[in-house]
């Protein structure tokens, strides 16, 4: 395996994707709204708002938050009820959501760089170069994966910064993230970067253009916004084993599409394609 | 000379459609070897085939002795291929791609810039080197595209339709280049094209294809005494010879026949050889002669032969 050649495949993609806006043109905007503009509306809102007022509008919080999980219960012990509010939303709420960042991100860097080289008509002297097909299939993993992982991590490190920075006034400490952050961040976050460039393999043999992988691997977002809704409905709590247990389930599902994308990403197959 | 490639009954289908259909040829180093065809006659397919991108169906194939079904890799660290479109990364600039296409090549770190720089001001690009390739003009991303194949220094180079869409001043430029690197390091060229006289100026032998097959193979010469075995030759006079010099020429060894009237006349001769004889004859029976021209025949002419009699 020449790593020369899969970092130099890499490389050449992240700098022919930092020339298309339509693909990260999300890669600023989504972080910007998750990392800073979400956390500031629910932290600064409920000190600015009196929580009576929150009351009339939203009904009886207190019942509603004295109905989550027995986990959450455990965090609000001894907790104001903008404290409650705010730890409900920025260290429970907002959680999912976060995880439509390496999906997306991976699966529109994937695209551009798989279904986009072909698009451009730049894949047959590449298909000539004497690399690998799997040095060539890596390397274009790594430009869509690496970006979709370190992204995510920035955005994170931003949120953790502005929701601590941003609740100071209300806690009086430094009380983000929560321990269930942790498996989130550090293994499930990789896992759907995994996924999102794989299944953007897979979808890249049958499609034509970059707008069109990009809006067929976008709806696997769809998977994310059922965490969500689960999370939200209180069906469903991201717990450090839930999280663990789902991560480990995804990862399962990338080790099946990587294998099915291995086998389909040959010089053959993709000469055929031009 | 080695023989670097050797190809044998090479065939690749597409479903129902032939694309290469029993292939053979050789080339041996330093030849320009030409794959003259129209239009879906199998070249691309070959060149492909050839640097192990798509595995034939059916015969075998030896590229540096290496089988490009199994060994493509090793084949492609020493061939270097120009497309038919320039498939260059517009977004990038010239020299970061060839810094990318050279380091997938293998050129060593601390040599790759210097190698870049060079093979750009050799392709006259030394003053662009840093603009983005959608600036540049057509017959400049050709030439680009050129150096992309070049820049490992690969010794087979395989030249697909290398003129195509550019105007006759590119044209020619791209054509004196590729006829540079042939006589100055002796490289091999494979070249794939439809258009005759760049064939005709470039190749040292061709094989004509239609619909994945080959029709012939030679040189010019070998292609003609092949497909005509005698040739024309037309004579003008200042004056209207005798009759003695007509039956003269009529009888002369190695004439087939004598045609035309008056000033102008038109002898068909087995070889070469026998017109300095015929001048000889003429002169002896005191004809005076203005022009003696023996008709050329081009690769056009044998393109056109061969296509024809495939019809």
């Amino acid at each position: 395996m020449n790593w020369r050649s899969i970092w130099a495949i890499a490389k050449k993609d992240l700098k022919e994707v930092r020339q298309n806006k339509a693909a990260w043109g999300p890669g600023i905007v989504v972080p910007l709204v998750f990392a800073i503009i979400m956390p500031m509306m629910f932290i600064i809102l409920p000190q600015v708002i009196p929580v009576e007022d929150v009351q009339r509008e939203l009904g009886d919080l207190d019942v509603m938050l004295r109905a989550m999980p027995p986990a959450l219960q455990a965090l609000f012990e001894g907790k104001s009820l903008e404290q409650m509010f705010v730890l409900y939303m920025a260290g429970f709420m907002l959680a999912p959501l976060f995880l439509i960042m390496p999906l997306m991100f991976s699966s529109v860097i994937g695209s551009d760089s798989f279904v986009g080289e072909r698009e451009r008509k730049t894949m047959e002297a590449l298909l000539y170069a004497p690399t690998s097909d799997m040095e060539l299939f890596l390397g274009k993993v790594l430009a869509a994966v690496i970006p979709a992982i370190g992204l995510s991590w920035i955005t994170y490190v931003v949120y953790i910064i502005v929701v601590n920075v941003a609740s100071y006034p209300l806690f009086g400490e430094i009380w983000f993230p929560l321990p269930t952050w942790y498996p989130l961040m550090l293994w499930m976050t990789p896992a759907l970067a995994v996924l999102g460039i794989s299944a953007t393999v897979l979808i890249s043999s049958r499609v034509r253009t970059f707008m069109e992988a990009y809006q067929m691997s976008a709806s696997l977002v769809v998977l994310v916004l059922a965490l969500v809704a689960g999370q939200i409905s209180g069906v469903l709590f991201l717990g450090v084993g839930t999280t663990l247990v789902i991560g480990s389930i995804i990862w399962l599902v990338d080790a099946a599409l990587i294998y099915l994308s291995v086998k389909k990403f040959k010089r053959s197959a993709l000469v055929a394609k031009l | 000379m080695e023989t670097i490639v050797e190809v044998n009954g090479l065939e690749r289908t597409f479903g129902q459609n032939r694309a290469v259909d029993g292939m053979t040829f050789h080339v041996k180093q330093g030849e320009v070897f030409g794959l003259l065809g129209p239009n879906g006659a199998g070249k691309t397919t070959t060149v492909r085939l050839l640097n192990g991108i798509l595995p034939p169906s059916g015969g075998t194939a030896r590229v540096f002795g290496f089988d490009p079904a199994t060994d493509g890799q090793k084949i492609r660290q020493q061939t270097g291929v120009l497309t038919e479109s320039p498939a260059l990364y517009e977004r990038l600039s010239a020299r970061e791609n060839l810094e990318f296409f050279g380091t997938l090549a293998g050129i060593p770190e601390n040599t790759l810039g210097q190698r870049v720089l060079d093979i750009l001001k050799f392709f006259g690009l030394q003053e662009r080197v840093d603009d983005k390739v959608e600036t540049y003009s057509k017959g400049m991303k050709q030439r680009l595209a050129l150096a992309r194949a070049l820049v490992h220094e690969p010794p087979l180079l395989f030249l697909d339709e290398p003129t195509s869409g550019l105007d006759p001043e590119a044209a020619q430029q791209v054509n004196e280049l590729i006829a540079g690197l042939n006589e100055r390091s002796g490289q091999t060229i494979i070249l794939a094209t439809h258009n005759l006289l760049e064939a005709q100026r470039l190749c040292d032998r061709v094989a004509v294809l239609n619909k994945g097959r080959i029709l012939a193979m030679g040189s010019l010469t070998e292609l003609t005494s092949k497909l005509w075995p005698t040739m024309w030759v037309d004579i003008t006079f200042w004056q209207v010879p005798s009759e003695s010099a007509w039956g003269a020429v009529k009888g002369q060894r190695g004439v087939r026949q004598v045609t035309g009237q008056g000033e102008a006349w038109q002898v068909q001769v087995e070889s070469a050889e026998v017109i300095p004889q015929i001048v000889q004859q003429l002169a002896g029976q005191g004809a005076s002669i203005l022009k003696v021209i023996p008709r050329d025949y081009t690769l056009e002419d044998i393109y056109f032969a061969l296509q024809a009699g495939e019809k």
